[in-house]
């Protein structure tokens, strides 16, 4: 874990709300596994006060990406940042995706709107030929990195919810679809999800309905982000986990919705 | 010229006046990563009742301006496993380790803590938590109650020799009659302020933020409440106070000696820069030599005004 002041090299808007940050930061990107995240402080007056956290998109030759949406004051602030300023970051943190034992396996990353941030860097590291990613949007202008996913190797399939794009429904029915027609590469079938709770929560029920193994990546308000406050913690079957320490990523199988 | 930092709080020596307030810094272990934690004046752990509590359901923290609302709820491992998971790594530090004790609804319980706990080295002292503002159901704070915190602060000095820190609830009418019975009663040193109650809605689900409705508030948003609590005490009482509320760098921290404060406590400014507190500590040996100052006592309680 590190805390580092680092050098934004580029922060745009990359689609509708949807901005894309990259910072200069060589020993966080040496650090850092997929589902990871970093505790960012936005703002060295009081106004955002506490760090927000942000998952580690993307590790490229030193330099690491956030993509983030705008939705509040915090990250509204951050979209203020231009290149040149820094960030004080704070990371890696959590526990990541378990990743290893999906080696050629048949691996479905499902992502729900700006749930595509830690799977791209996930889908990279993933040791599978056979990778498919959903990534669900409410609408056509809000599907996200679907070219990065392609580029990463991976089949992608989109689902809209308005169904402007692609299936047209939720991207869980999408995925209920794919087990029903993949029944017989069930028993070696990993998920990986990250999005909103709603979608999380039926993937998590997909699973244990399917016997299948998944992890979602979960997001929740933090105080501190590194374990101490307990402010974010969430029900598992091993009592209230936090989800800065324990998380954000878990199994389908322990979390109580 | 060489300024001095030590101050005594009871029986405690500390080598410089800054500590990390409970609940915020966790059992220390958290921040290993980021300071040496050897340098803190001390630590007060998250508070620790008898048996393990779960706390309260999330949400449990939201921000708000210039600070942040929590309600834990006290989630704790409980005593045994404190003493067996926690309280290791805190005595290998070899700096006063200060326990913050809380009872759920007995005061039988403080008196069994302080009893198990009066045997062990490796607790410099105990601070009383009469004051936590997030365990639902309770109606009141004991520290609300000049008579109920003078009989819980009298009956646990009987049974300790520990420097005893009796931390006060800001949501008080008069927060000096509060310090005077607690001073009464034999506590060695005032730890002030706990949280303000306060609440905050999302005004598009016309639901609370927090899952427990109400939380404590803190962050800068209560720093002049804080002020003005420990000048009040500070010239009611003759026990030293630690003052929290709000303190986020070496001004901040500042202004609690000159208006009464001993010692202080870092809190939430924890979360957003980890090194707060060995910052602080620099900051303020770094103002007495330039103010040409020798001991830090010299500070407390030195506003200057026009009365």
């Amino acid at each position: 874990m590190l805390q580092i002041k680092a050098k934004i090299t580029s922060n745009k808007k990359f689609k509708g709300s949807c901005w894309h940050c990259i910072v200069n930061a060589p020993s966080l990107c040496r650090a850092s596994k997929p589902g990871q995240f970093l505790n960012v402080r936005i703002s060295e007056g009081l106004k955002p006060f506490l760090r927000r956290p942000f998952s580690i998109h993307n590790i490229f030759g030193g330099k690491l990406e956030i993509l983030y949406n705008v939705v509040g004051e915090g990250t509204r602030a951050f979209s203020g940042k231009k290149s040149g300023d820094y960030l004080d970051l704070i990371g890696p943190l959590g526990k990541g995706f378990d990743y290893v034992g999906a080696r050629g396996k048949r691996v479905i990353l499902i992502a729900g709107g700006i749930g595509v941030a830690p799977l791209l860097f996930l889908s990279k590291e993933i040791k599978s030929r056979d990778k498919l990613i959903l990534i669900g949007a409410r609408t056509r202008d809000q599907v996200l990195c679907e070219k990065e996913f392609r580029n990463s190797g991976s089949d992608v399939k989109i689902s809209t919810d308005d169904g402007s794009r692609g299936f047209s429904g939720r991207v869980t029915d999408l995925l209920k679809n794919i087990i029903a027609t993949e029944k017989a590469a069930k028993g070696a079938m990993q998920l990986y999800a990250c999005g909103p709770g709603p979608m999380l929560k039926e993937v998590c029920n997909i699973a244990i309905a399917n016997n299948l193994q998944a992890q979602v990546s979960l997001e929740e308000h933090m105080g501190c982000g590194i374990g101490a406050c307990l402010g974010c913690v969430v029900k598992t079957k091993n009592g209230l986990k936090r989800v800065c320490k324990e998380g954000p990523v878990f199994y389908a199988k322990e979390l109580i919705w | 010229m060489r300024v001095n930092l030590a101050v005594k709080i009871g029986k405690l020596k500390l080598k410089n006046p800054v500590m990390v307030a409970s609940g915020t810094f966790g059992y220390a272990e958290e921040f290993k990563g980021f300071i040496n934690l050897k340098k803190l004046g001390a630590i007060v752990t998250k508070t620790i009742t008898l048996n393990p509590r779960r706390g309260n359901p999330p949400a449990r923290t939201c921000e708000t301006p210039s600070g942040m609302l929590n309600s834990i709820g006290l989630e704790n491992p409980g005593l045994e496993a404190f003493l067996k998971d926690k309280l290791p790594f805190l005595e290998k530090l070899g700096i006063p380790i200060i326990m913050s004790i809380a009872s759920e609804d007995d005061s039988r319980e403080f008196i069994e803590l302080a009893k198990r706990l009066n045997k062990l080295k490796a607790v410099s002292a105990l601070e009383l938590n009469i004051s936590c503002p997030n365990v639902m159901g309770q109606e009141s704070l004991i520290s609300q109650d000049c008579q109920a915190t003078y009989s819980i602060v009298k009956s646990i000095r009987r049974i300790t020799a520990k420097t005893l820190i009796t931390k006060l609830s800001p949501n008080v009418t008069c927060i000096s009659d509060l310090a005077k019975a607690a001073e009464d009663a034999g506590s060695d040193c005032l730890a002030l302020i706990n949280t303000l109650s306060g609440m905050s809605i999302n005004t598009e689900r016309q639901s609370p933020r927090l899952a427990a409705v109400v939380g404590g508030l803190s962050g800068p948003a209560i720093r002049p409440v804080a002020l003005k609590m420990v000048w009040e005490a500070y010239n009611k009482i003759k026990i030293p106070i630690i003052g929290m509320g709000g303190i986020i760098d070496t001004p901040s921290a500042l202004e609690f000696f000159i208006a009464g404060a001993s010692a202080i406590s870092i809190g939430t400014a924890n979360f957003i820069n980890p090194r707060v507190s060995v910052e602080i500590i620099s900051g303020l040996g770094k103002y007495l030599k330039r103010k040409k100052i020798k001991d830090i006592h010299s500070l407390t309680g030195s506003l200057i005004y026009e009365s």
